[in-house]
């Protein structure tokens, strides 16, 4: 179907974007690299009255450093986040999970800030800013806010983005020290979405594992972290026993839903089976 | 309506489009570049996939006034000027590489973006290059097939030696 009619607004910095979005009217969509918002526009389960395209915003695109954090532009696009020499250096679980992301061609159009705004449940990036406590930087009419991913993932599709802001930039502390990392995504067919999958992002020391970060991706309307396997890691052997042990906590305090795809209770079978792959991977073993 | 212009197979256009126009619709319907097909609402099969600024993207899912100012390639931009086929077209001719030939302009042009990244892939990383084109008839034997032909054609060509 062809989406129905509405005002296209196309700025070239962030300030003009924040006045476009401002003045646009009750019902205004921002467009990143369309990957989702246009299916859904073609559906018409989406119809905005004015549609503010990033594209051409150039201060929102690309990776740089900042002492110990990696700056990723929200307009950053799949594809240059998987060939990006900084994220392979500073930041491989990013690259490794978007690889797994739709296909060739929906990676290039579609951006690193686009798949954590739409923050789908069963979206691959949203559990990695989670595992790796990456920070959200916000832009609105008064200015720039900073927050954390566990308050930037609200509910099923919804963010702490407000009305009328944006999303900039997403800081990622670059993970220093012996860190192995691992994405392990369940899904049936090509380019599809995660059944289930697990962020995993193991530091060992002297033979252990000091501390292991693990983000759920589909167990519930927001990504989640297996607090209780990280703890029952947190000075671990190394040994396939002991993560088989922690592995088995994965699913504690998730929701899952049940849907075409699974049920609840075999989407928490996965959580285990994923997180022991995923950490056995992450630990070198 | 917007203004837009763009250079599609090597020819310049300025249009006046309604925002709202995908890419593939002012491809086929403004231009009659109709070789570039819709074969599904849900951005999943493929089959409307051009090269935007020398990237493979689905054209159902870019609108065309995003496309201004850009380069455009699509499957009736491929062959020489004499009207030789490109490698991938015949390699997909020679191997059989279709049935109906529905999703045959899109896993060309797909087929052409992979190759262009990995001259040499396996068939694993075919099958892959290719996820994000849908067949209903073939079985894709025959495409990864044809794919492996034109890589061991293009490399042989960039090689020197026939
Ligand atoms: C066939 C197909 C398969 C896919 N498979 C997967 C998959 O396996 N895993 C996966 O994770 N994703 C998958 N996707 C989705 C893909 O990753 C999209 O790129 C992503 O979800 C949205 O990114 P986008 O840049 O295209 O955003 P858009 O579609 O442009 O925007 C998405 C939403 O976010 C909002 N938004 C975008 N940018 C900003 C911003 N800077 N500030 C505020 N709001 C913003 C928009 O208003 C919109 O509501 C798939 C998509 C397709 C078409
Ligand atoms: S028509 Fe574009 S993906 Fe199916
Ligand atoms: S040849 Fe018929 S869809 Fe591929």
């Amino acid at each position: 179907m062809i989406p129905a009619p509405f005002a296209y607004e196309r700025p070239t910095t962030v300030d003009e974007a924040l006045q476009a979005i401002a003045a646009g009217g009750e019902d205004v969509k921002i467009l990143a690299g369309g990957q989702s918002l246009i299916p859904v526009m073609r559906l018409r389960l989406a119809a905005p009255e004015t549609v503010v395209d990033l594209t051409r915003v150039t201060e929102l695109r690309g990776v740089r450093e900042e002492g110990d954090v990696l700056v990723i532009g929200a307009m950053t696009t799949h594809h240059d986040v998987i060939t990006d020499p900084l994220i392979a250096q500073h930041a491989p679980l990013i690259a490794e999970a978007t690889e797994t992301v739709a296909d060739r061609q929906v990676r290039h159009r579609g951006t690193f800030g686009g798949a954590l705004a739409h923050a789908d449940p069963a979206g691959d990036l949203p559990a990695v800013a989670l595992a790796l406590d990456a920070e959200f930087v916000l832009a609105g009419p008064n200015g720039r806010r900073t927050v954390g991913a566990s308050d930037f993932f609200v509910d099923y599709l919804t963010t702490a983005l407000e009305e009328g802001e944006l999303l900039v930039e997403i800081r990622v502390p670059k993970l220093t020290g012996s860190w192995g990392v691992r994405y392990e995504k369940f899904n049936r067919v090509a380019q599809a979405w995660s059944i289930v999958a697990v962020a995993a992002a193991v530091r060992r020391e002297n033979g252990h594992i000091a501390e292991a970060r693990i983000g759920l991706t589909n167990m519930g309307p927001t990504p989640l972290r297996a607090r209780a396997t990280e703890a029952a890691l947190a000075g671990a052997a190394v040994t396939a026993e002991a993560i088989a042990d922690a592995a088995r906590s994965a699913a504690e305090g998730t929701s899952p839903s049940s849907d075409l795809n699974a049920q609840a209770d075999y989407r928490e079978h996965l959580a285990q089976v994923l997180t022991r792959r995923a950490v056995s991977a992450a630990a070198g073993l | 309506m917007t203004s837009i212009n763009v250079r599609v197979d090597g020819a310049s256009y300025s249009d006046d489009v309604e925002p709202r126009t995908l890419l593939v619709h002012y491809l086929r319907e403004t231009l009659g570049k109709v070789g570039t097909v819709v074969g599904c609402d849900t951005s999943n099969c493929g089959a409307c996939t051009v090269h935007l600024d020398g990237e493979a993207v689905k054209s159902c899912t870019v609108f065309a006034v995003q496309a201004d100012g850009s380069e455009i390639t699509t499957i009736e931009g491929i062959a020489g000027g004499d009207g030789a086929l490109h490698p991938v077209q015949k390699a997909f001719h020679e191997m059989h590489g279709l049935q109906c030939g529905y999703c045959t302009p899109g896993m060309i042009m797909a087929s052409i973006d992979l190759l262009k990244e990995n001259p040499s892939p396996s068939e694993t990383e075919i099958r892959e290059g290719i996820e994000g084109n849908l067949c209903r008839c073939t079985g894709y034997q025959n495409i990864v097939r044809a794919v492996q032909q034109a890589a061991g054609e293009m490399s042989g060509a960039t090689g020197g030696q026939a």
